[in-house]
């Protein structure tokens, strides 16, 4: 099995099992989703509509408070210093990293966003753009969230600054996502959104591991 | 290039400053004082809208200037990352809130703008959320460089997140651009609209420039007390070690 391989495998692990937290997350995005009827009423209409804008935040919010998971746990027993030394590139391991919080978070969320789209009273021909919405841009949201853990990762009380400094980033992600959904519901096309989604997806693969590695080296020095 | 890098010695940088301060301070007195005056006594009112359209002239040159000083934060930084000259690194640092107070009042005074004319303090036009959120990412590298102490980290990670901003602020721009024909029936902002005339094109620019001059004289005069605050900070070190 690869290095990068291991990384993943060894993250997931530690993620499911006790004390990893995975699911927390998930459970932070249903108790989010049901928030928004307790406030805003009933209304299954009101509902129906804003519910893409809805799932996204939530989806946001739950991918952004479990990043302190990426990098927080191995800079502290020194996981991470042994990490940078491995012959496998550290942007390489940061990726893997990455890949494994998004099979943790993004992708059962993903998977679980049609259940929370009947709460919502969401159009029902939308779930499978939904699902694909997520699923493009859950992993953007792993990835450009990399940078922000990266940087905070030595500060002390880092988790207030992380989501300030990773929200402004996650704008383009949220629209591309909720526009694609509102598309297919108003017929004016979702593909055009989902491609820009994919373009966000490509672009953060290629550019986020770069700036992510040159963080944490500059916290590990 | 290498002929700059001479200007990339701090001790250089502060002694050379030292004699351009005073006179980009009264350049920018003369350009803002002629230019204010030419914006509210001697340029028309607005056809519409009347004597309102004068807040365009502060309006308009801070959100230009706002755009301009993430640019220059951003190209510092990245000066900063490859050349390692201490100097860019506290251009940078100081940039940021001056960058972030021209951000503000583009916000407070388009706001304050769009109350008489559109009727409303806040719409979530293109351009307006875009600045927004352009605020948001100067808080978060400000918030950034006060977390950490240590200098070079604070360095480096301070310009890792301006270029991360950097890259991602046209992708923002055009999101919300394509967000809000989307969601909105029409743009409130009036696409073309009467050509400007010379009486008010003048003002306008002497004030943009003056705004400039305004942003390097307040860059200059900080980053001289950072160089010194620097300086005091590492011979505190040095006694300290002994």
């Amino acid at each position: 099995m690869s290095a990068f391989g291991q990384i993943v495998g060894r993250d997931v692990r530690l993620a499911l099992r006790q004390g990893g937290g995975s699911y927390w997350a998930l459970i932070f995005f249903v108790l989010t989703v049901t928030m928004f009827p307790l406030s805003v009423g009933p209304d299954m209409q009101l509902l129906g509509r804003i519910a893409p804008g809805i799932l996204w935040v939530a989806a946001v919010l739950a991918a952004m408070l479990s990043l302190d998971r990426l990098f927080q746990a191995d800079y502290e027993d020194g996981t991470l210093e042994l990490l940078t030394l491995a012959p496998l590139s550290l942007e390489l391991t940061v990726l893997a990293k990455c890949l494994a919080h998004w099979i943790t978070t993004g992708l059962p969320l993903a998977i679980l966003s049609p259940l929370l789209g009947i709460l919502l009273n969401l159009d029902a021909s939308a779930y499978p753009v939904l699902v694909l919405s997520l699923l493009l841009g859950t992993p953007v949201l792993s990835m450009i969230g990399g940078i922000g853990a990266a940087l905070t990762v030595g500060i002390r009380r880092g988790g207030v600054l992380l989501s300030l400094l990773v929200l402004p980033l996650y704008v383009p992600t949220l629209v591309f996502g909720v526009l694609a959904i509102q598309g297919h519901i108003d017929a004016t096309g979702a593909r055009p959104h989902l491609f820009l989604l994919s373009a966000v997806l490509l672009a953060a693969t290629a550019l986020s591991p770069w700036a992510s590695a040159a963080a944490l080296r500059l916290n590990i020095e | 290039m290498a002929g700059l890098h001479r200007f990339a010695n701090p001790g250089t940088f502060v002694r050379i400053s030292a004699k351009v301060l005073p006179w980009l301070a009264g350049l920018t007195a003369i350009l803002i004082g002629v230019g204010l005056y030419q914006a509210l006594l001697v340029a028309p009112p607005e056809a519409y809208q009347g004597n309102v359209a004068r807040i365009m002239y502060l309006h308009v040159p801070s959100a230009w200037n706002a755009m301009m000083i993430y640019g220059a934060m951003a190209v510092a930084s990245a000066t900063w990352l490859i050349w390692k000259h201490p100097v860019a690194d506290v251009a940078a640092q100081a940039s940021a809130p001056i960058g972030a107070m021209f951000t503000l009042t583009a916000l407070l005074t388009g706001s304050l703008w769009g109350k008489p004319t559109w009727g409303t303090f806040w719409v979530w036009d293109a351009r307006i959320t875009s600045v927004t959120i352009m605020l948001f990412i100067y808080f978060g590298y400000i918030a950034l460089r006060a977390a950490i102490e240590d200098g070079e980290r604070s360095a480096k990670a301070g310009a890792i997140l301006a270029l991360v901003g950097s890259v991602n602020l046209p992708i923002i721009h055009y999101s919300v651009v394509w967000w809000n024909t989307l969601h909105q029936p029409a743009s409130v902002l009036r696409a073309g609209g009467p050509a400007i005339v010379a009486s008010m094109l003048v003002p306008l620019l002497l004030l943009a420039c003056g705004f400039t001059t305004y942003y390097l004289t307040l860059l200059i005069w900080r980053m001289q007390r950072e160089i010194v605050g620097r300086r005091v900070r590492s011979l505190r070190v040095l006694q300290a070690q002994g």
